[in-house]
This record gives structure tokens, sequence and C-alpha cells, in this order.
């Protein structure tokens, strides 16, 4: 075990990252405006059970298909008579769980085959990097697709495969930073003193890399929650009568020229949540890399 | 330039054998017995071996993937256990021209309205236009697209009446119905893309603009138009270009999601009707579609870039 001496450097840092970003939510009004909207999504989700007016799949017989502001009802019903706000604030707890999820497992995978890819070199770094090409040559709502295929549907199977339709972009970042961090003089030194290469790897790549890292997993929660929608929008994904946005708005599809508030209702939500974490995610990667700031 | 070009094409070849190579592990990674699902519930054990060894499933996984291989590169893509119809006749002559139909009027309309609307922005810094362009690149970056296809079916379908909601006709055989049938489909599909492009061509025409040989165009005397839509635009074609083959995968699984909306019997909907009837053939057949697609696209971008820049011409 490598016995790993207390920080101070990184410790005297970390406060002023989050410090950043409370100058960037005061200087940037879309980013404070969409941090408070990701947060209040974040939250409902949390207290659902306390929040929702009713539980998500009790069916109200004398309503059915009611439009919004109905008696009882404010965002209205849909054809089972289900309260559409009550499932609509019960699907962000899937939305969100999925999303970061998959993002968890993308980046894990991406940190694991990066690494590998960075550090190994040779016909290993070769056969890696033409395996980050493949995983690279398929969207990853296609990839998703074939691995539910296999998988069959269910919230858990639908995080495991829009987690690894995500390891691809992921691995190729995080080996694009490991080739950085490898060229610095700091590790050059650390293997000339005889440092042993897991110690290396431990205490001079990995917390160059992880940063960033999670940088990029803040950009892409967003995205895998509008994959992961897609899969159940198709059908594909997440099974009825769960009540998540992607089915509830395959579901509206069948009645939107008499009852649009049905996919209306949760297509909105999911629509304003995916705008709020990409404007947060744009938001971080504008702050904490240089590189893109410019691609605004 | 010819060695460039070779070792492009021969790369491109590579990834898109290792994608087969993965994609056919997957296949045989799926659940059930193909023989079982071909026999029925009742059959005999005869049956069985001899079928199996029809169908060449004894022999060891290289030499069963080789033989894939060999059959999936002639054409011969087995055939459909639902519909009994050949795969590659259902997946290439019927779904692939829906989705390339699709796509290509997607891009089409991105690019068409997306480069001018930027150069607007991008000229007029500051001005209300840039701030609405901005607004619109924000939404219509992150706006889920199957929702957004909804709405139009509502506003356009449904409130209006103008275009129909479902189906496809193709425009080379009645143009109007076609182009009618499309234009919902291909503006939904195209949202993304346009936000993309007008954002790309704003941010990089600004950065054009301030280089010295626009100010020597200018003190040349050139109008501005000129300067703008033959120096400016010239330069940011590779950016341009570069961000449209990365983003052609955004544009072929919007075009999944684009053809449930509509009712489009394109790729993206063989993959997913496939998937509900657990055909995995044919979930095989939409990926290696889709992955040749994006490769091929990308290595015509790569070879397009000494075209487009003579500066990477090698000398």
């Amino acid at each position: 075990m490598v016995d790993i001496p207390a920080d101070t450097g990184l410790a005297a840092r970390r406060p002023s990252r989050l410090e950043g970003l409370r100058a960037l939510a005061r200087s940037n009004i879309y980013f404070a405006i969409a941090s408070i909207v990701v947060a209040l999504f974040i939250l409902s989700a949390t207290f659902a059970p306390l929040v929702s007016p009713h539980p998500p799949l009790d069916q109200d017989m004398a309503a059915f298909m009611s439009p919004p502001l109905t008696e009882n009802h404010i965002l209205g019903t849909d054809s089972f008579g289900r309260d559409l706000l009550a499932r609509t604030i019960y699907g962000a707890r899937y939305a969100l769980a999925i999303g970061f999820g998959a993002v968890l497992i993308g980046a894990l995978g991406g940190l694991i085959v990066g690494v590998a890819a960075g550090l190994s070199g040779g016909v290993t770094e070769w056969a890696l990097m033409r395996f980050i090409d493949a995983l690279l040559a398929l969207p990853s709502l296609i990839m998703a697709i074939a691995f539910i295929s296999i998988l069959g549907q269910g919230v858990d199977k639908v995080i495991l495969a829009v987690g690894v339709a995500l390891i691809g972009p992921f691995s190729r970042t995080v080996r694009a930073d490991v080739l950085q961090v490898k060229a610095q003089a700091f590790v050059e030194a650390a293997g000339l003193m005889g440092v042993k290469r897991l110690a290396i790897i431990w205490r001079h790549i990995l917390p160059n890399v992880i940063f960033p890292l999670a940088v990029q997993a803040t950009i892409r929660v967003s995205y895998a929650v509008l994959v992961s929608s897609g899969l159940s929008f198709l059908g594909i994904g997440v099974a009825p009568p769960t009540p998540d946005w992607g089915l509830m708005i395959a579901e509206g599809r069948s009645f939107v020229s008499f009852a649009p508030w049905i996919a209306g209702v949760p297509g909105t939500a999911l629509a304003i949540l995916l705008i709020a974490l990409s404007i947060v995610g744009d938001g971080v990667r504008e702050h904490f890399d240089p590189k893109l700031r410019k691609q605004g | 330039m010819l060695l460039f070009a070779a070792g492009k094409v021969l790369q491109t070849l590579m990834v898109l054998l290792i994608v087969s190579a993965v994609s056919f592990t997957l296949l045989k990674l799926a659940p059930g017995d193909p023989i079982q699902i071909m026999l029925g519930t009742e059959y005999s054990p005869e049956a069985y071996t001899s079928l199996m060894k029809q169908l060449g499933l004894d022999r060891s996984m290289i030499e069963q993937y080789l033989r894939w291989l060999g059959s999936f590169v002639t054409g011969d893509w087995g055939v459909s256990y639902v519909s009994k119809a050949p795969i590659f006749q259902f997946a290439v002559v019927e779904a692939l021209p829906v989705t390339l139909t699709l796509a290509a009027s997607a891009l089409a309309l991105s690019v068409l309205i997306g480069v001018p609307l930027g150069v607007l922005a991008a000229t007029r810094r500051g001005s209300i236009w840039d701030a609405a362009t901005s607004v619109f690149t924000l939404t219509g970056t992150s706006f889920p697209s199957f929702y957004l296809g909804i709405l139009l079916i509502w506003l356009f379908g449904v409130k209006f009446g103008l275009f129909p909601t479902m189906g496809f006709v193709a425009p080379w055989e009645d143009f109007w119905a076609g182009v009618s049938h499309l234009t919902l489909p291909a503006i939904t599909l195209s949202i993304y893309f346009l936000a993309m492009i007008v954002r790309m061509t704003r941010a990089n025409l600004i950065e054009v603009l301030e280089q010295p040989y626009i100010a020597a165009a200018r003190a040349r005397g050139e109008p501005n138009w000129r300067v703008v839509w033959v120096h400016g635009l010239r330069n940011i074609l590779m950016p341009l270009v570069t961000i449209l083959g990365l983003q052609l995968g955004a544009l072929l699984q919007g075009a999944v999601l684009t053809e449930t909306v509509f009712s489009l019997p394109g790729v993206g909907q063989m993959i997913t009707n496939a998937v509900l009837n657990r055909e995995y053939g044919i979930v095989q057949a939409g990926v290696m579609i889709t992955a040749c697609l994006f490769i091929t696209t990308n290595l015509i971008v790569d070879l397009a870039y000494p075209y487009l820049d003579p500066r990477l011409r090698p000398r």
C-alpha cells in the first residue's frame, strides 16, 4: 500500500474552485438560473412523495384525459386517469437517477480504458485505441439499443446500456489528458527517482486526470438523460407503467390530436431539465477548461 | 497524397472490422437459442443437430465469424424470422433510402439556413439578432428532438392541418407528396444541427474577421459582402466540415427517434422493431449500416481537408 501524504497543495486549491463557481454564478445570470432549476428538479425528485399531489400510479376513474387546470389535477390526467403532475415529479427521479448513474458508469469505464491506453504504449495501446475508435464509430443511442436488445428492458438495464455507450467518448478524453500529464517533468522526475509505476499512476497521474474527467461528466449528464429518455420513447427502455418521461411522451404521441397535454407536460419538463443541465455543463466547462473557451 | 489516402482507407477498414467483430460477439451473447427459435416448441434432437450443422453453429467461434463476415460482405445477411424476407433487401434496399433522404434533407436545411444566420449574428455582434440567435442555439442544441417532433405535429399537423404527420412518400416517385411528408420530420431532425451550425459559424467567423488578411482585403477596398462571404466563409469551411463529420452520429441517432415520431419506415424503425421482436440479425444489420455510414463519412471529411485548405496539401 502506498502511503499518501496529506497534499496541502490540493487541499488549498479546492475551495478556490468552489469560489470560482460562485463567482461564475454571480457574473453569468443564465448559469445562476440554470443551477437553480437543476437544484429544484433534484429536490423535487428526492422528496417526490412529499411534493407530489397524488401517487404516480393512482387512477382517477372520474377524470380520464382531463385537460390542465381541472379540479384536483392542476396539469391534467393521462388516458388512464393518472395525475400528470405527479407522474412528472416521479419521472424526474428516473431521469436523474438514470442520467447520473449512466454517466458514473461511463466515466469509470472511460477512466480505466483511457488510463490503460495512455500508459501502455506499443501493441496494447494500438489495440486499445482501435477499440476506442470502434466504440466511437457508433452513435450512443444506437449502441445503447444494441445493448438493450441483449440485456432486455428495465431501469437498471437502461443505466448499464447508456453507461457502456458513453465509455468511448470518456476514454478518448482521459487518454488525451494522460498523455499530457505523462509528458510533464514531475512524472519523469518521479520515474527517475525510482518511484514505483503504480505509485506514479496513483499519486501523480490520477489526480491530474480526475478533475477534467469530473468536468466532462457534468457536461455529459444532459446527454445521458436525453439518450435514456429516447430509449424509453422508442418503447425499448424503461417498461410501463413506470412514470418515465420518455414513455409518457410516447404515450402522449397517440393522443396528440385531442389531448396534447399528455405529451406536453412531461415533454416540457424534459426540455427544461435538458436545457438547464446543458447551460450548467457549458458554464462549468468554460470556467475550468480554457482550451474550450473560444468555441463558445 | 495517395499514400495519405491509402493510409486513411486502411485505418477505416480496420475500425469497421473491429466493429463487425464486436457486433458479432454481441449477437452471440444474445439470450435465446436461434435453432430453438427457428424450430419452434416441438422438434427432434436429430432435427436440432442437423440444423446446427447446416447453419455451421457447431464450428469454432472464429470460423463462424469468418463465415458470417464473408456472407455479410457479399450481401447475404440472412432471413428475418418474422417477415421471412431477406434482411439485406429489407435493410439496404427499403429502409436505408428513407433514412438517407431524411438525413440529407435535414442536413441541407440546417446548412442553408444555419450559415446565413451565423453570418448575420457574427457581423452584427451585440444586436438583437445576435441575442436572438444565442438564445436559439442554447435551446436548439439541447431540446429533445422527439418532443419537438410531437410539438410540430400538434401545431402544423393538427392545429393548422398544413402537413401530413405520418408515413413516407419517396420524393423521386411523387415529388410534392414526398416533400410535404418530409417537411416536419426534416425540420425536427435539423434543429440540433441548425443550432450547432449557427453557433460554429458565428464563433469561427468572428475569429476569422479579426485576421490580418481580412483587414488587407478591406484595405484593398473590397466590398463588405465580398469580404464576409468570400474571404470570411472560405476560411470557416474547415471547422464547419469537421463538426459536421463528427456530428453525423448525432444525425443518425436523431433519425432513429424522428422516424419513430413520424412513423417513417427507415433504419431506425427497423432496429427498434427488431429489438422488440428479438430479431438480433436485424439489430446487427442496423448497427453495421450505421457504423459504415458514420465511418465512411468521416473518411470523406478527412480526405476533403487538403481540398478545403491548401495549407494541408502534402508537398
